[in-house]
């Protein structure tokens, strides 16, 4: 089990357990919070799972493989924190991970 | 206008359940023509995931998006349907002699008795970047595909995207171009590592621009583009821009199916569960597109629709003979059509 805290562009903030296993799209999907569209479902095939990973954590979420690359061409406002949270899988190590929804999915 | 192609069902999409009842209408002798807006057959399998595994396809433990369609072809190839791909099917319309008629984008045409709609979650169409007030743009400045080089000569030409399309015409445009800038929001390529060479020698040779960003607004007026501002680790800058052309991959749209006269609800096509068949008698809708109480988008369920409204199909189109169920396990006949004896 990892603490997650999602905080949405309008500074709501949602503090969620994730699974072990599962990824941060997921948790956010089965807690319901705002503006994490994954309509892929996962497959790294849509870029609608967008979020902005907290500097501080940076280093231990580690850098996007190159199909997660290719795919956050398509988002919207990409920045040098940018990943698709569907291929960020939660394990111990990223208890108390902070991430940021963006404004808005593509 | 071309003369039509007369057959006796049309198919409206090539994803795996509008080829698994080219098998299926295949079995009642039914001659299929099969038409779909993408460049290859498989829908959502091919264009979305063809790598991924799928482990609820009964009898197969995984089989990958693309491994699944390239065996639904091995399976249908004895009926030789025929393929219509790059073409969006734009009107159904039914015709006073009972007969339905199809035409696509393309400008082909089609007569047939039967319709299967297997539009899955809709068309593939390119995917509009997230830039404020582009739409008023579109199609006067900016544009989602070349359908004419001509409209490009002599214009300050922005082209944005990694990938193939987006190399390609930056490489085909740029001879014809004023200026040519492609923007693209870090400097690794999706594209064909030849035409990245050929790109990098062009920009090396001052004969194009390359810029590390991201278009964040577009200037102009009346739909005509005259800057477009790039943000890049240095800060904003405007680059002259009088046609914009993005690349950024394809998402799915209902687009035309809702024009046909249809009942839709939400978006979807509301079907029996005897037939699979629309508001209008003739035409069948099965897979993603269609819905009914505890539907499912699974490819089995689609498999299953595409059965059932197969025979449907044939038992309307021939009301006096008699449809006999057989298995091709034990029937000589349909063996026969299978190509095994
Ligand atoms: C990432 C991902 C994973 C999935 N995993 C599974 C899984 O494990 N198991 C499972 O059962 N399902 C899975 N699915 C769902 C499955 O892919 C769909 O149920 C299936 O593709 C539906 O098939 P279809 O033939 O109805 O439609 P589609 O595959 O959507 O194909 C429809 C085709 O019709 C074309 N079309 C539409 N309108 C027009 C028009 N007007 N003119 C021309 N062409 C048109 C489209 O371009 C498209 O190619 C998954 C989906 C995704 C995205
Ligand atoms: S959910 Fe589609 S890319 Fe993450």
């Amino acid at each position: 089990m990892a603490k997650i805290t999602f905080t949405t562009h309008d500074n709501q903030t949602f503090d969620v357990e994730g699974e072990d296993g599962a990824t941060v799209m997921e948790t956010a999907i089965k807690n319901a919070v705002p503006g994490i569209e994954a309509e892929c479902g996962g497959a790294c095939a849509c870029a609608t799972c967008h979020v902005y990973v907290a500097d501080a954590w940076m280093e231990k979420v580690g850098n996007p493989e190159p199909m997660e690359e290719d795919m956050l061409d398509f988002a919207y406002d990409v920045r040098p924190t940018s990943r698709l949270s569907c291929q960020i899988r939660i394990s111990a190590e990223l208890d108390g991970l902070a991430v940021t929804v963006p404004e808005r999915q593509g | 206008m071309t003369t039509p192609i007369e057959t006796d069902v049309v198919i409206i999409g090539a994803g795996p359940v509008g080829l698994f009842a080219v098998f299926e209408l295949g079995l009642w002798d039914l001659k299929c023509h099969v038409i779909d807006i993408l460049d290859k057959v498989g829908g959502q399998c091919a264009e979305l995931y063809p790598e991924k595994p799928i482990y609820d396809i009964p009898g197969f433990a995984t089989v990958t998006g693309q491994g699944l369609v390239e065996n639904l072809m091995e399976q249908i190839a004895p009926f030789g349907a025929q393929f219509h791909l790059n073409q969006m099917v734009s009107k159904l319309e039914k015709k006073s002699d009972e007969r339905f008629l199809i035409e696509t984008d393309a400008g082909s045409r089609f007569l047939c008795h039967t319709v299967f709609i297997a539009a899955g979650g809709g068309s593939f169409q390119p995917k509009r970047p997230p830039i404020p007030g582009i739409e008023t743009f579109e199609n006067k400045s900016v544009f989602y595909s070349v359908r004419r080089m001509e409209d490009f000569r002599d214009h300050d030409i922005v082209i944005v995207g990694g990938g193939d399309s987006a190399l390609d015409w930056t490489l085909s445009l740029q001879p014809i171009a004023k200026s040519l800038t492609l923007i693209h929001r870090r400097d690794a390529f999706r594209g064909a590592q030849d035409s990245v060479n050929k790109m990098r020698a062009l920009v090396d040779a001052g004969h194009m621009n390359l810029k590390i960003g991201q278009v964040t607004e577009l200037i102009g007026s009346d739909g005509h583009l005259d800057m477009a501002t790039v943000k890049t680790a240095e800060g904003n800058e405007d680059v002259t821009c009088t046609r914009l052309l993005p690349f950024f991959g394809l998402t799915m749209k209902l687009g035309p199916v809702a024009d046909w006269g249809l009942n839709l609800n939400e978006n979807l096509i509301p079907v029996d569960t005897e037939k699979f068949q629309t508001s209008q008698p003739g035409v069948y809708a099965i897979g993603d597109i269609n819905t009914y109480p505890g539907k499912l988008k699974l490819i089995l369920s689609g498999f299953h629709e595409a059965a059932l409204a197969a025979h449907a199909a044939k038992k309307a189109a021939n009301p006096d003979e008699r449809v006999v169920f057989q298995y091709t396990t034990s029937s000589s006949s349909l063996q026969k059509k299978l190509g095994i004896i």
